[in-house]
Formats: structure tokens, sequence, C-alpha cells
């Protein structure tokens, strides 16, 4: 799994970073930032959660 | 009263009026399950002023639209589904509220207050805010019950919490709540809205003049501070933002935790589990914000292209209203919509803080307040029970957000 987002599209609402801390983060200017671009497997089920609640998709997931 | 042609009734019966009502506290208006299952993407003559919108239901197409680039949030263009009634005059004066702006004038003045809401910067608020909960429950466990749960509570946490980070004065907060409180409310008239807006405006102009020449460390002084680099907003813009800010604060959040707390108190068994393991708040919180979904008409959009919802083409130019309390009662996604349920592992999926570029900035705050509040009330006040009759509460079926005026309750 491969995790890529477009900071233009970013509207800082922070649901990645909540729902999985891990991978995301918001940076000074509260927006996305990701801390791992290729996550363990075992946390797909909280990544694509994080895609699916992402008010703006600004999160890709690539298999 | 003049009617433009678009006023004009289209053949067949008549259309629908909005807003509909709900009949009972707890559950949608009756009529939005019909339309989710026959005609999900449906007409309805909007009851301020007879002029048509579409109506949005099911929860796929209430995330479409929001997230529709082709759709637009300003009130000023033609065909925008009002709710209150503006006159025209008053109308092109209006200075639009981030709200209601479109990209790029959108981003640039949400960027500018993006950082005052990360996940981190609440975090970081939650033991303030706790603090705020501690002594408000400590003034009513002095004075006693029965109180007013709205009055002892519900309003003043969010009131200070939103005064305290904007650096508004919690001295003046009855001004405000008045004021705000004027401003939800559709069936005033135009001259009492208007008046409740310019006099809110003049407080929070004087406010942002001082704080021009003497910044505090508050979100006003900061968003000027950064204003003078980025030049995003002229004096009127910063007085708008803060009047969004403070009306947007904490009107909201006192409304669910009013209604939260009634809705706990009518499910014991949920609320016995939540006071036992307080690590289902989280849960718990996002299932109360779905079932009420208070600001479900807040999603007022207008097509600028034509787009193709389910069924339908909506045409540029036609007024939309993406129902997020239907969407929040779609079986499809949320199964037996109607029940209350602090376990349900879908609840997060709620639009209740809308969707799309324009998703309620304050969202994570409001979690936290929420959380704050009934975990306070369950862990401090085990006997707390509601003083009055059920069908002595009065909610706001007449205002733009869903409430109960008053909650006597006693322990």
């Amino acid at each position: 799994m491969r995790v890529s987002t477009d900071r233009d599209r970013c509207v800082g609402s922070g649901q990645c970073a909540l729902l999985s801390p891990e991978v995301f983060d918001q940076d000074a200017d509260g927006l996305v930032v990701v801390l791992r671009e290729s996550p363990a497997e075992e946390l797909r089920g909280e990544v694509l959660q994080a895609v699916d609640l992402c008010p703006s998709r600004t999160i890709r997931v690539h298999d | 009263m003049t009617q433009s042609a678009d006023a004009v009734p289209e053949a067949g019966p008549p259309l629908p009026q909005f807003p509909m009502r709900r009949t009972c506290p707890f559950s949608e208006p009756r009529e939005y399950a019909a339309m989710r299952a026959e005609d999900p993407v449906s007409r309805a003559a909007l009851k301020v002023n007879g002029k048509p919108t579409w109506l949005v239901t099911r929860h796929e197409h209430v995330r479409q639209v929001l997230g529709d680039g082709r759709v637009s949030s300003n009130l000023k263009l033609p065909g925008y589904p009002h709710q209150f009634h503006i006159p025209e005059e008053m109308l092109a004066q209006v200075r639009l509220m981030m709200l209601n702006m479109d990209p790029p004038e959108h981003s640039a003045h949400r960027r500018m207050l993006i950082p005052e809401f990360t996940a981190r910067r609440v975090r970081e608020m939650r033991p303030r805010i706790q603090e705020i909960v501690d002594e408000r429950v400590d003034a009513m466990l002095a004075a006693g019950g029965p109180v007013d749960l709205v009055t002892a509570l519900a309003l003043p946490v969010p009131s200070l919490v939103i005064c305290e980070l904007l650096g508004v004065p919690y001295e003046d907060h009855a001004r405000f709540e008045e004021w705000s409180a004027a401003m939800m409310n559709h069936e005033l008239s135009p001259a009492e809205y208007g008046a409740a807006v310019q006099a809110l405006d003049m407080y929070l102009d004087k406010l942002v003049t001082l704080k021009e020449k003497e910044p505090g460390d508050d979100l006003i002084s900061r968003f000027l501070e950064k204003n003078r680099t980025e030049q995003v907003a002229d004096h009127v813009d910063v007085v708008t933002m803060a009047r969004l800010m403070l009306v947007g604060g904490h009107e909201t959040t006192a409304n669910m935790i009013a209604l939260g707390v009634l809705a706990l108190l009518r499910h014991p068994e949920q609320l016995a589990e939540l006071r036992a393991d307080p690590a289902l708040l989280p849960n718990a919180v996002e299932e109360l914000l779905r079932v009420f979904s208070i600001s479900d008409s807040g999603t007022a959009r207008v097509a600028v292209a034509d787009i193709e919802v389910g069924d339908v083409t909506i045409r540029a130019g036609e007024g939309i209203l993406a129902l997020n309390n239907a969407a929040d009662h779609d079986e499809s996604v949320f199964p037996d919509p109607g029940t209350l349920d602090i376990h349900r592992k879908e609840a997060r999926s709620h639009l209740a803080f809308g969707y799309g570029i324009h998703q309620c900035i304050g969202a994570n705050l409001a979690r936290v307040e929420l959380e704050a509040v009934y975990g306070t009330l369950l862990r401090r006040i085990p006997g707390l029970r509601l003083a009055a009759e059920p069908d002595e509460l009065r909610f706001k079926d007449d205002a733009m957000v869903y409430g109960v005026y008053a909650l006597p309750v006693t322990w």
C-alpha cells in the first residue's frame, strides 16, 4: 500500500491525523503531511477510513 | 409580492414546502425517508419566498454535491436557496462570510484559520476545556437542582471556550448570545435579523480595532498579524470572520450539549454503559451528532454548471439543499437509522459537520467539548434526571440550527 496526498486540496480538517496518527500529521499550516508513504498492512483499515472521511478527497491509496 | 419567472409553479401537484418540521425531536422530518427511497433528488418550494430548490437526501448524493467544484456557496448568486428573507438591497451590501465564499477566495481565508483548529491544537485545549466544564458543574452542584441545563452549562461552556480562543471578553456574553440567537431564527423579520447582525458587527468592529492596536494571545490577533503579510482580508472581512467564529462556535455546540444529554437520559441503559466505560464517549459523540444533525439545511448551494446527481440533471443556476439530516438517516449507510446506538460502528460517517471544502472548521473542537461535557456530567452528577415532562420541552423548530430552548434537570 502506498499513500499520496494532494496538498492543494487539503482543507485541514485533521480527520486523517486523528484516525491514523502513525501515517498522517498536520504541519504548522495545518495541512496534511504523510509520515509513512508505505504504511504497514495492518494500518490499511484506518488509512482507508481516513481516505473515506477526508472531506476534500485529498488522500489517495495505491496498491 | 413580485414573482420572478422561476417562481412560476411547474405543472403537476404543488411542490412540498421546505423546511419540513421534525415531528419528533429525535428523528428526521417524516417526509425524508420517502424522498430518499422514491425521489432522492427532488423539488421543493422554499417557505420563505416560494422559490423552487432541489433537495438532496441520500448520503452518497449529499457527499457528491458538497464535494463538487461546480456548486457555489455564494448567497448573492441568483438561484441560491435562501431560508431567510433578505431584501435585494440588503443582500447587495452583505459581506460574504467564509462559508459563503468559493475558491480561490475561500481557500485563502480558510488557510488563515486552519492552524487554529488542527488535531494537535485542539488536543492542547483539552485541559482548559475540562477546567471550564468542571467550574460550571461545581456551580451547578453548589446551586442545587433543579436548574436549566442550557443556561447553567450548555451555553456557557462553548461560549467561554470560543471567547478565550477568539479573545472576546466573556463579560459581554449576554449581549452576543442574544444577537446570535436572533441571527439563527428564520421567523424574524429582515429588519430584526439585520439589526442583530449590525449590533454584533458594531461590537466586534470595536474589538478588532482594539486588537489592531494592542494585539493579544488570541485567534483574532494572530489572524491580524498573519494578514499583514498575507493581505487576504480587510478590516470588514476580519469583523465578519470574528462573527462567524463567535456565532458558529457556541450556538451549535450548545444545542448539541443539551440535545445529547436529553437523548442519553432517554436511554438509561446506554448512559450506564458510557458511565462505566468512558472510552465509549468518542463514538457516542459521533452517534449523537448523527442522530440530531442539527444544522440540516446549513449546506445550501447553487449549481454553476449542469451536474448529474442520481437520475437528475441539476441545471446551472438552480439552488440545492444537500440535507445532512436526511443523509445521516440513510439506511444504506446507517442500518436502523432512527435508533440511537452508541456502539454504531459507522457513526463517524455522518455529515453533521457538512462535507467538502466547507466542512465545519471547528468540528474537532466541538467533539472535544461534547466529550468533556457528557463525560463530566455522567461522572460527577450520576443522579442527573429531567425535571420537566418531556412534552413541556420547547424545541427550536423555528431556527436554522435545531436545539431545545431550555432543559430543566435535577439530581
